[in-house]
């Protein structure tokens, strides 16, 4: 085995590891989701679930039972065991290919989105943790994720029933409106922080470095940070916005004729999708790794100090998923009509006015 | 296997990062594909012909399922491609906003204003109202 060879196994090995991670916190999200929601709506939410020898501990056991951390292990188990239909009427190969083409681009994000810094030695700069330190970063996370569309719109019409079509036709006028208004919110972010005489990039790890004294780019941006949230959550197909889905009128939209792990996939890259698009907001706008405003990191120097700065941004993170998931339980879903109107009447048109007020702001002050 | 080799030797040269994000979709595409094939083997098979119809709503379901829609839809697409490749060409400004100088912000303002112009005709001919 060469050198080459290992390093190619080693590329594998760390993909899988970023797979395996983003996946269980996807399914936590779920779980999060539905505690959230019932405490939102003052129920309990799942507190039955246990497993034979982890919940037979005496005090432990039904401590964890009633928070529930056992559901989503259920919720995979019932995912693989239910029959898995395939309704006659649907176009066959596209009704299977839908699905993966939906997880496929919210997962490959995970590529360049940096999750935390390593300094080796005092003094020295600060590495990020990243899989690909690609200098097109957030081009490259906008080309993926629109591939996102597909999957949905494949979903709609390959399911050939009516509900699921009118929710794949929603998706796609929906989610390239917001993604316009997505791709404008951000330009000001990297026009900020591009220094004269330096090699230009569109990497996220400059934007967390530019904000290394800890005060979040929010707070000098605060407009762009608004534009790419409620675009974020259009992008997601989360409520205020979800009218792919919106189970009141639609059944479940386009994926009414998905069951068992098919309709699982859909699930997975969805929450996938919120926990990712947490992470680049609180990469771009909060900061990233770096501890609070005006206040050095105290990341030790070493592994224990990357540990610690990735778990520091893993709980802006939670925390942005978790307003997703307020605001979901908050808010009623929007007519049609009126998000399209927000998409280009409201906030395409602030996007643009925005990014040339930051143009003539940093042309004026050099 | 040869060209495996080649593959591995390509990681070590300038495309080694766009390598990672391909190695980490084909990992995703097998994480996707993986528990269908499981389910495959471990889920019951009991097929009837009122289950493998249309659910739809639940109940019996009339009519064609390629019912006409909006041509709105189509609109917002044809607007869309638009602006999008006009907001592809604002990204290596952005980059290099600092080093063009007042020559391309100029430049770059009317390119802006006529983007917002095109947007206000768009509204004024009312193709982005949802009728």
């Amino acid at each position: 085995m060469d050198v080459a060879w290992e390093m190619f196994l080693l590329k594998v090995f760390y993909g899988i590891l970023a797979l395996v991670a983003i996946l269980t916190f996807a399914a936590y999200a779920v779980l999060a989701e539905r505690k959230v929601s019932a405490w939102i709506q003052g129920r309990v939410g799942p507190n039955r679930t246990t497993l034979p020898i982890v919940g037979d501990i005496p005090i432990l056991g039904p401590f964890l039972r009633s928070l529930g951390l056992f559901q989503p292990m259920a919720d995979g188990l019932k995912f693989l065991f239910k029959e898995e239909m395939c309704p006659g009427q649907v176009n066959r190969f596209h009704y299977h290919l839908a699905p993966i083409l939906a997880l496929i681009p919210a997962l490959s994000v995970l590529a360049v989105v940096p999750f935390g810094q390593y300094v080796a030695s005092t003094g020295a700069d600060p590495i990020p943790l990243v899989l690909a330190d690609l200098d097109i970063g957030i081009l490259l996370i906008f080309a993926l994720s629109s591939l996102g569309v597909y999957g949905i719109v494949l979903a709609g019409w390959a399911s050939n029933s009516k509900y699921p079509f009118l929710g794949g036709v929603r998706a796609s006028a929906q989610m390239i409106s917001f993604e316009l208004a997505m791709g404008l919110s951000v330009l000001p972010v990297f026009l900020w922080v591009n220094e004269p005489g330096s090699i230009g990039g569109l990497n996220l790890a400059r934007v967390v470095d530019w904000q290394d004294n800890g005060w979040g780019m929010i707070f000098v941006q605060p407009v762009s940070a608004l534009v790419f949230l409620v675009a974020l959550f259009a992008e997601s197909n989360r409520l205020p916005f979800d009218m792919p889905e919106s189970e009141t009128d639609l059944v479940g939209g386009f994926h009414t004729e998905y069951g068992a792990f098919k309709f699982g996939l859909f699930f997975t890259a969805e929450y996938a999708h919120v926990i990712v698009g947490s992470a680049i907001f609180a990469l771009l706008f909060l900061g990233g790794w770096h501890f609070l405003p005006g206040v050095e990191d105290p990341w030790p120097i070493g592994w224990s100090g990357a540990a610690l700065s990735f778990l520091w941004f893993a709980l802006k993170t939670f925390a942005m998923s978790f307003l997703f998931i307020w605001v979901r339980w908050t808010l009623p879903r929007f007519r049609y009509d009126q998000v399209m109107k927000l998409g280009w009447g409201k906030l395409l048109p602030l996007a643009l006015g925005n990014l040339l007020l930051y143009a003539v702001l940093a042309s004026w002050m050099g | 296997m040869a060209a495996l080799t080649i593959l591995a030797n390509a990681a070590e040269g300038p495309f080694d990062n766009y390598l990672r994000v391909a190695v980490l979709a084909v990992v995703a595409l097998v994480f996707g594909i993986l528990p269908l094939l499981i389910a495959l083997v471990l889920r019951p098979k009991k097929m009837g012909e009122i289950k493998q119809a249309a659910f739809e709503c639940g109940l019996e379901s009339k009519g064609d399922p390629w019912v006409q829609f909006k041509v709105q839809y189509y609109v917002y697409a044809l607007a869309f491609v638009i602006f999008d490749v006009e907001v592809i060409f604002l990204y290596p400004w952005a980059v290099a906003f600092a080093d063009v100088g007042m020559g391309g912000f100029i430049a770059m303002a009317v390119f802006i204003l006529l983007l917002a112009e095109s947007l206000v005709y768009l509204w004024l001919k009312g193709v982005l109202s949802w009728k």
